[in-house]
C-alpha cells in the first residue's frame, strides 16, 4: 500500500489548520509581551508583566470570567433539557410533522446579529416590545430585560437560537434506538418514567455530549448577541472574555494587554477542548 | 508447484500470531473448503490469499507466478463476500460489469459476458435494477455473477450462504455445486457449516488457531480423523469421545491416558442384550429420519446414539449401548489418532 | 391513556412548542410589511394591509444587492474551496487511518474552539499587510479556514459510514485507488457531503464577526447591512424588520427546501 499517497492528501487541510491556529498564536504571544498601545505608536519595549497585570486586574476581569461560565452552562443546560424534551414529544409521528420540524429548524438560521435585534427591538423592549404588551395584558408592570435582567436576556437569546440544534441531535438519537430494546421493557412492565430513565436517557449520553462539544464552540466565542444589544453593560454584567478582549482592542486600542488577554482566551479555549475532548475521544476512536 | 501454493504463511496482528504457518497446494479446478471453529483463521486466510490483508512471511503463488505482494486487484482473484458487498448505487449490470469496464474492455465483450452470466445465474430479468430492489438470494447470485464475469483464476467464496434462510442454502448450495461441475474453476470456499464442508469439496482444510489440523476428502476426514479436534469436528452429532480409562472395553488396553472414539452411527441400542453397557436415557430427539438418543453409562459418561429405527424409550429409561468394535477411534493422550481404524463397510 | 389521547396531546404540544419557537420570525416577517406607524403601535396589530415601502426604503438607503451578493460569493465559494481541501483530508483519515489519526482529528477540532477574538489582531495585521483588508477574497478565505475543522470532522464521520467490504469488493474488482474514489466513494458519500456543504454554507452566510472586522463598504456581506441598523439613527423599526428579513430570507429558505439534508448536517453524524 502506498504510504504516499493518504499524507498528500491530508496536507492541504493539516497545513490550512496549522497556519490558522499556530500563527496567529506566535503573533500574539509576540505582541503579549510588548507595550503596543495604537495610542502610542513606535513604542514597543518589553512589557509583559504590565500587559498580563492590567488585563487580570482590570474590573472587567472576573466578572467577565464568571459571566462566561454562566452564558455558557446556562445555555447548555436549558438547550440540553428543552431539547430532549422536546425530541421526545416530536419522536413519534404525528400530522403536520414535517412543518413543525421546519418551524423548528428556523431559529437556527437567522444570523446572530439579526436575533439580537429582533429580541431587542421586538420582543424585550418595555414599550413596544411583545413581552411588555403580553404583561399588560396581564396587567403587569412590564420588565426592562436588558437592563434589569441583561445576562438572562442574552442567555434566553442564544438559548433560543441553540435549542433547535439540540433538538435535532436527539431526535436523530431517538430514531435510532432499538424498537425491541423498548418493547421487551414494555413487556417486563416498565411505564414510560421508567422506560425514561432506564433506556431513553443513557441513550442519549452520547448525543448529549455531541451537542455539549458543538455548542462550546461557538458559545466561548458569542459576539454579536452581546456586541448590538448591551455592549458589555450594564456596568459589566453582560461582558465575556470575549467581548472583553475585544473592548481592549479595538476600543481602548491597547493592542499589547489584549493580546494578553488573547493568550488568557487560547488558554481557557484549550483547557475546555481537552475535557470535552476526553468525553468524545473515546466516541470518535470507534 | 501446484496451482495455487501458499508456502509457510503467517500473519500478525499486532501480537497475535493469527495464522501460525499454513502451507497447502491447490490443483488447478479443485473445490477446496475451509472449515473451521470461529477465530481459528479461515476468513483471514482467505484475505490473506485476496490481497485484502498483506502476508507478514512467506509466499503465495498462482500459476507459476509470485503474488504474495500484489494488490487484490493485479491478482487475478474473484470474491464472493459474505455479505454480498454489491455496489448499492449501480444496477444488477453495472455490479457485474464493473470489473471489466476498470479494464478497459468494449462495450459489446462486456454485454457479452454479463449475458452470459446472467444465463447461467437465470439474472436476465434483474439486469436493471439495483440492489435495494432484490431480496437475499438475488443478491447472493448477483455476486457471484460479478466473479463469474472475469473469468478469474481462482474463486473465493467468504461464508456466502450464512445470512440466506435455510431452504435458500440448500437450494443455493446445489447452484454453486453445478457452477463448479460446469466452470470447472478453482475454488476457495470458507464456511462454519460442515455440511457446506461436505457436500462442496473436493477437499477439506480443517483449521484450529491459525494451524491446519488436517485437509483431505471430506470421507477421509470423516472416516480417518487425524486427531481429536477433527473427529468431534466433522459429523453432527460429533464423535463420542472419552477418555480411555472411562471405557475400557473398548480401548483394549491400548495405551492409557489416551481417548477413544466412535461415532453415533456405530453405537446401538440393545435394550436388555447381553454384551451391551447399561445405560440410562437422558434425552430422546426424533428427527423422523432417524432418532437420537443421549444416554448416560453407568460412570456417567454421556454417550450419543444414532439409528434409523424409531425407539419408544423415555428420558430416565434403561436400556443397554451396544459399540461396533470395528469402528473405534484410538487417540493418544496428546488427542492423535493412533491405529487407523478399519474402514466400515460399505 | 389509550392512543388516541395521547396522540392529541402529542400533536397539541409538538405544534405549540413549535409555534411558540417559530413566532419571533414569523412576527419579524409581518413587521416588515407594515408602516412604521403600525410597526410601534400597541397593542401589536395583527391585522393590515401590507406594503413593501419598507423593503424600497432599505434597498434606497443601502445597498443590498451588493451586500447580498458578497453573501452569496463568500459563502458559497468558502465551502467550495473548503470541500476541496476537507474532501481528501477525510478520505485519507477514513479510509488509510495510521495510529496518529484519532489524534489528529482532536486537534483539529480543538483548534476550532479559540473564539475568533483571540485571533483578530495578528489576523488583521496580516490582512493589512496583504491588502485584503475589505476584499471579498479575504473574507472567503476567512469563512473557509473557520469551517474547514468542522467540515473535516463532518465529512470523516460521513465516510466512515461507508461499507468497508464494498470497497473491497471493488478493489477485488481490479479499481486502484483513484477508481474506488472516483465510482464507488464519491457516489455514496454526496449525502454526506451535500448536507456538510449546506450546513456550512449557513454558518458562512450568517458570520458576522469577520465580516465586520475585516470587511467594510466593499466586501461587506449582509452582516454589514444589519449593522448599519443597530444604531440607534436607523431604529427604525419596520425598515428594519425589512432588513433582516432580506438578510436572512434567503438562506431560510435554502435550509427549509433542502431541510432533510441540512438537518443531517446539523446532526453531525456522529449520533447514530
Amino acid at each position: 500500500m502506498n504510504r504516499l499517497m493518504p499524507r498528500t492528501l491530508l496536507t492541504p487541510a493539516v497545513l490550512a489548520i496549522a497556519i490558522i491556529s499556530i500563527v496567529p498564536l506566535l503573533i500574539t504571544l509576540s505582541y503579549a509581551f510588548v507595550k503596543f498601545s495604537l495610542l502610542a505608536p513606535g513604542e514597543h519595549a518589553f512589557h509583559a508583566l504590565e500587559n498580563f497585570h492590567f488585563f487580570f486586574s482590570d474590573g472587567a476581569f472576573l466578572p467577565a470570567l464568571q459571566n462566561t461560565f454562566v452564558l455558557m452552562f446556562s445555555v447548555m443546560f436549558i438547550t440540553v433539557l428543552c431539547g430532549a424534551a422536546l425530541a421526545l414529544l416530536i419522536n413519534e409521528a404525528f400530522p403536520g410533522r414535517t412543518i413543525v420540524r421546519i418551524m423548528l429548524i428556523s431559529p437556527f438560521l437567522i444570523m446572530p446579529a439579526v436575533n439580537a435585534l429582533m429580541w431587542k427591538n421586538m420582543l424585550l423592549n418595555p414599550i413596544y416590545g411583545l413581552f411588555a404588551q403580553v404583561s399588560h395584558l396581564f396587567g403587569l408592570t412590564p420588565v426592562d430585560w436588558l437592563s434589569q435582567y441583561p445576562l438572562l436576556s442574552i442567555i434566553m437569546m442564544v438559548s433560543w437560537q441553540w435549542l433547535p440544534f439540540a433538538c435535532l441531535i436527539f431526535m436523530t438519537a431517538l430514531q435510532s434506538m432499538d424498537r425491541e430494546q423498548l418493547e421487551a421493557a414494555g413487556m417486563d412492565g416498565a411505564n414510560y418514567g421508567q422506560k425514561l430513565r432506564y433506556l431513553y436517557i443513557p441513550h442519549l449520553g452520547r448525543a448529549v455530549s455531541v451537542v455539549l462539544m458543538i455548542e462550546m464552540i461557538f458559545l466561548l466565542s458569542v459576539f454579536a448577541e452581546i456586541f448590538t444589544t448591551t455592549g458589555g453593560g450594564p456596568g459589566f454584567e453582560t461582558t465575556t472574555i470575549t467581548f472583553m478582549i475585544y473592548q481592549q482592542a479595538l476600543q481602548s486600542y491597547d493592542i499589547g494587554a489584549a493580546s494578553a488577554g488573547a493568550l488568557f482566551a487560547v488558554l481557557l479555549a484549550n483547557i475546555a477542548a481537552f475535557f470535552l475532548m476526553r468525553v468524545i475521544g473515546r466516541n470518535l476512536a470507534k | 508447484m501446484a496451482y495455487l501454493q501458499l508456502s509457510n504463511i503467517e500473519k500478525f496482528f499486532g501480537a497475535q500470531h493469527a495464522i501460525k504457518g499454513i502451507e497447502l497446494g491447490i490443483g488447478k479446478g479443485e473445490f477446496v473448503v475451509f472449515v473451521g471453529p470461529s477465530g481459528c483463521g479461515k476468513s483471514t486466510l482467505l484475505r490473506l490469499i485476496a490481497g485484502l490483508e498483506p502476508i507478514d512471511k512467506g509466499s503465495l503463488q498462482l500459476d507459476g507466478r509470485d503474488i504474495t505482494h500484489l494488490n487484490s486487484s493485479q491478482r487475478d482473484l474473484a470474491m464472493v463476500f459474505q455479505s454480498y458487498a454489491l455496489y448499492p448505487h449501480m444496477t444488477v449490470f453495472e455490479n457485474m460489469s464493473f470489473a471489466l469496464k476498470l479494464a478497459g474492455v468494449d462495450r459489446a465483450t462486456i454485454r457479452a459476458k454479463v449475458d452470459k452470466a446472467a444465463s447461467i445465474l437465470d439474472l436476465h430479468q434483474y439486469l436493471q435494477r439495483t440492489p435495494r430492489e432484490l431480496s437475499g438470494g438475488q443478491r447472493q447470485r448477483v455476486a457471484i455473477g460479478r466473479a463469474i464475469v472475469r473469468d478469474p483464476k481462482v474463486f473465493l467464496f467468504d461464508e456466502p450462504l450464512s445470512n440466506l434462510d435455510a431452504a435458500l442454502r440448500v437450494q443455493t448450495r446445489i447452484e454453486i455445486a453445478k457452477l463448479h461441475r460446469e466452470l470447472g474453476a478453482t475454488t476457495i470456499y470458507v464456511t462454519h457449516d460442515q455440511v457446506e464442508a461436505m457436500t462442496l469439496a473436493d477437499r477439506v482444510v480443517v483449521l484450529r488457531d491459525g494451524r491446519i489440523e488436517q485437509h483431505g476428502s471430506p470421507l477421509a476426514l470423516y472416516d480417518r480423523p487425524a486427531n481429536r479436534f477433527v473427529a468431534q469436528f466433522i459429523g453432527t452429532p460429533s464423535m463420542n469421545v472419552v477418555p480411555s480409562a472411562a471405557l475400557p472395553q473398548l480401548a483394549n488396553g491400548n495405551g492409557s491416558g489416551g481417548f477413544v472414539g466412535i461415532r453415533p452411527e456405530h453405537v446401538r441400542l440393545g435394550g436388555q442384550a447381553i454384551g451391551g453397557l447399561a445405560a440410562t436415557v437422558d434425552m430422546v430427539e426424533s428427527l423422523g429420519v432417524e432418532t437420537l438418543v443421549y444416554a448416560r453409562l453407568e460412570n456417567n459418561v454421556q454417550i450419543v446414539s444414532r439409528g434409523s429405527e424409531r425407539t419408544r424409550l423415555q428420558p430416565g429409561d434403561r436400556t443397554a449401548l451396544l459399540f461396533d468394535a470395528n469402528a473405534v477411534h484410538h487417540f493418544d493422550a496428546a488427542g492423535n489418532a493412533e491405529a487407523a481404524v478399519m474402514q466400515a463397510a460399505l | 391513556m389509550n392512543r388516541h389521547s395521547v396522540l392529541y396531546l402529542r400533536t397539541a404540544g409538538a405544534w405549540l412548542c413549535a409555534l411558540l419557537l417559530f413566532f419571533p420570525i414569523f412576527w419579524l416577517g409581518l413587521m416588515a410589511f407594515k408602516t412604521e406607524a403600525q410597526a410601534i403601535s400597541t397593542p401589536p396589530l395583527m391585522f393590515f394591509s401590507p406594503t413593501l415601502q419598507s423593503f424600497r426604503d432599505v434597498m434606497a438607503r443601502d445597498n443590498y444587492t451588493g451586500y447580498a451578493l458578497n453573501s452569496l460569493f463568500t459563502s458559497v465559494l468558502s465551502t467550495a474551496i473548503g470541500l476541496a481541501i476537507a474532501i481528501p483530508a477525510a478520505y485519507s483519515m477514513a479510509f488509510f487511518p495510521a495510529r496518529g489519526t484519532v489524534g489528529l482529528l482532536k486537534f483539529i477540532l480543538s483548534s476550532r474552539y479559540m473564539p475568533g477574538v483571540g485571533a483578530l489582531m495578528p489576523i488583521y495585521i496580516c490582512y493589512q499587510y496583504f491588502g485584503l483588508l475589505d476584499s471579498r477574497i479575504g473574507l472567503t478565505v476567512m469563512f473557509m479556514l473557520m469551517n474547514l475543522p468542522i467540515m473535516i470532522w463532518l465529512l470523516y464521520t460521513s465516510l466512515r459510514e461507508l461499507p468497508r467490504e464494498i470497497l473491497e469488493a471493488a478493489r477485488m474488482d481490479g479499481a486502484t485507488v483513484l477508481d474506488e474514489f472516483r465510482y464507488i466513494v464519491l457516489p455514496l458519500a454526496v449525502g454526506g457531503i451535500a448536507s456538510t456543504a449546506l450546513v456550512c454554507m449557513v454558518w458562512a452566510w450568517n458570520e458576522s464577526f469577520w465580516s465586520l472586522n475585516l470587511g467594510a463598504s466593499n466586501a461587506g456581506t449582509l452582516a454589514w447591512l444589519i449593522a448599519s441598523y443597530s444604531s440607534p439613527e436607523g431604529l427604525f423599526w419596520a425598515k428594519l424588520s425589512a432588513a433582516s428579513l432580506m438578510a436572512i430570507a434567503p438562506i431560510m429558505a435554502l435550509g427549509w427546501f433542502c431541510q432533510k439534508q441540512l438537518v443531517q448536517g446539523m446532526t453531525f453524524g456522529a449520533v447514530k
